[in-house]
């Protein structure tokens, strides 16, 4: 039972959702699309605040179910919910936010609590108590947001895009935090988004809808390295995840060596322990394919493999192609002319240049969870 | 000679009038503005519409009907003869029934404005923090409003007191009793004591002007960001 089982059929206006999904209830299961795809939709179905057509079931308990007559008010539901702008109580200081769903649920749920210090250090918002939320900037608006959700003892916690109303900067600000609860808080998180980037450092598994319905369903690394969905994620961000083990870090040319599945990559010097696991991300607009090694060429890392699918796009120039490097694979974006020119095909070995590689983060801290 | 007792009483009738038919309007008005502003019934406008209806009616259109509903075959002369009077035309009571309609639009639109004015959102973000609606109501809904609470009970009373068409059809002008500060100054002008009409009109309007400067300094108070 430790999973939540979700499904939606209904319209919202002219707007047809027809989703149905599995989730499991731990770490972070992003809900990703582009706008429109009604992400936010679901995430409001399973909130309680739109009623759609279907059923329920979270960790074992039934929130809806049509067929039995089963609907629980939101406010009955142990949820805690992160609203795209931060959505605190402008006549409530920070302390008065953070402790309104706090004093409710105690009444209420019994679900296992997270102690009110802990939250607050955790989001590093202690210096902000009694201030006004109209005094505070947007990252830190939306830091008090998470952790007034999180003190309302949620068993599932639902973030709509809450880091899309912010800048850059504020972004960089939050993503740690939302890191240091994944790792410390054991409590699923269904998190929306549209950012490739974010899907790719935050979560475990995915859901991809595209308008209104399921195009795909896994392990985040699963999915992107389908050729088949950039309708629905997107071409400029499609791309791997691809993990690496750290070999020793070059200071003074601030590069970090490590290793790919025995083959040597070089990327910008990361913060993390020889012998440790990093996540990184190899987006396919990134990498090259030659059929032999380059000479003479800027780019780093070369790493050998052989194609094992082509997905030539017939509405435009380009075709993805996705490359076994002997334990991971690489999705490459090239046109379609160099596939004829260097006759590509199913099988073949090449080299592929990678012209960037992000680090995500430390994906498992050394040890396999 | 001037007696400061006589014109006392129309004032203090006055306030009481004022403040009595504003507690009330702020115990009728809030459930209607909220319904106005939350409710996607078809009946709405309609209602919306009737609330409004003492801004155009002619104030002694009103007072007519009034003085039909409050007389002895009316519902009011009903609940007076609860506890054995003929009627409830050309009583305090009546008065107040008679200021509890004709102000009430000015009580209602604000708050409903108010409730309108912050959306769904503060409502949604309390239900997934467990607020039942009560609970959301009373902790997010008034508070976010209380702009609109100041606005309308301060617009209900002002314009309590200067009521004077309805007051005249269904109250006349009992000393004591229904003889309230406009109609006391419509009489003193009609017998010539001009220093009396003087002292009252004027008091009025000092009291006009403090109210509205009141209400912008308070309005912009409460708007200010970082209250």
């Amino acid at each position: 039972m430790n999973t939540i089982d979700a499904a939606f059929d209904g319209k919202l206006g002219t707007f047809h959702l027809d989703v149905a999904f599995t989730a499991p209830t731990r770490g972070i299961t992003a809900v990703f699309g582009q706008s429109g795809c009604g992400k936010t939709s679901v995430l409001r179905c399973i909130a309680g605040l739109t009623r759609l057509p279907g059923r329920l079931n979270v960790g074992g308990d039934v929130w809806q179910d049509d067929e039995t007559g089963v609907f629980r008010k939101p406010y009955r539901r142990p949820i805690g919910y992160v609203f795209q702008e931060a959505s605190l109580f402008p006549h409530l200081s920070v302390a008065g936010n953070l402790t309104y769903g706090a004093k409710r649920a105690s009444r209420s749920d019994g679900s296992n609590g997270v102690a009110f210090d802990d939250v607050v250090d955790l989001l590093g918002i202690a210096p902000l108590m009694g201030r006004a939320p109209m005094a505070l900037s947007g990252g830190e608006r939306q830091r008090v947001a998470i952790g007034r959700a999180l003190l309302s003892r949620p068993r599932l916690l639902l973030m709509d895009e809450p880091l899309a109303a912010l800048d850059r900067f504020a972004k960089d600000e939050i993503l740690p935090y939302l890191e240091a609860i994944q790792d410390s808080l054991e409590m699923p998180i269904l998190y929306v988004s549209h950012d490739m980037s974010e899907v790719a450092r935050l979560a475990e598994h995915m859901i991809v809808l595209n308008k209104g319905r399921k195009v795909a369903e896994g392990e985040v690394g699963q999915v992107l390295e389908r050729l088949d969905l950039h309708p629905a994620t997107g071409r400029f961000e499609a791309g791997v995840i691809v993990t690496a083990r750290v070999v020793d870090h070059d200071h003074a040319i601030k590069i970090t060596h490590a290793d790919l599945y025995g083959q040597k990559i070089d990327i910008p010097l990361v913060d993390a322990e020889p012998g440790h696991e990093i996540r990184l991300r190899v987006r396919a607009r990134d990498v090259s394919l030659a059929t032999e090694r380059p000479k003479g060429i800027s780019i780093r890392n070369v790493i050998a493999g052989k194609i094992t699918e082509i997905n030539e796009e017939s509405e435009t120039a380009y075709a993805e192609t996705l490359v076994d490097i002997g334990g991971a694979r690489l999705r490459a974006r090239i046109t379609r002319a160099s596939v004829a020119d260097l006759d590509l095909q199913a099988g073949k070995p090449v080299y592929a240049l990678v012209k960037s590689i992000t680090f995500d983060r430390r994906a498992f801290a050394g040890e396999t969870r | 000679m001037l007696e400061f007792s006589e014109l006392w009483s129309p004032i203090r009738l006055t306030i009481e009038l004022a403040a009595i038919t504003t507690v009330a309007l702020l115990v009728i008005g809030t459930p209607i503005a909220w319904w106005l502003a939350r409710s996607r019934s078809r009946f709405k406008e309609i209602v919306a519409t009737v609330v409004a209806l003492p801004l155009v009616l002619p104030p002694t259109v009103l007072g007519f009907y009034l003085l039909v509903a409050l007389g002895p075959e009316g519902p009011g002369g009903a609940i007076a003869g609860l506890y054995g009077a003929r009627s409830l035309a050309f009583t305090f009571e009546g008065l107040v029934i008679g200021s509890v309609f004709y102000s009430m639009p000015f009580v209602v639109q604000p708050i409903r404005n108010a409730f309108e004015a912050f959306g769904e959102r503060p409502l949604e973000v309390a239900a997934t923090l467990r607020a039942s609606p009560w609970d959301t109501f009373w902790s997010v809904a008034v508070p976010l409003a209380r702009p609109g609470f100041m606005t309308g009970a301060v617009l209900g009373f002002a314009h309590t007191v200067g009521e004077f068409g309805v007051v005249l059809m269904i109250g006349g002008n009992i000393p004591g009793e229904t003889r309230v500060l406009s109609v006391a100054i419509y009489d003193y002008v009609e017998t010539l004591q001009w220093t009396q009409a003087h002292i009252l009109a004027g008091g009025m309007l000092v009291f006009s002007f403090t109210v509205i400067l009141a209400m912008t300094l308070l309005q912009k108070r409460f708007s200010r960001p970082g209250e």
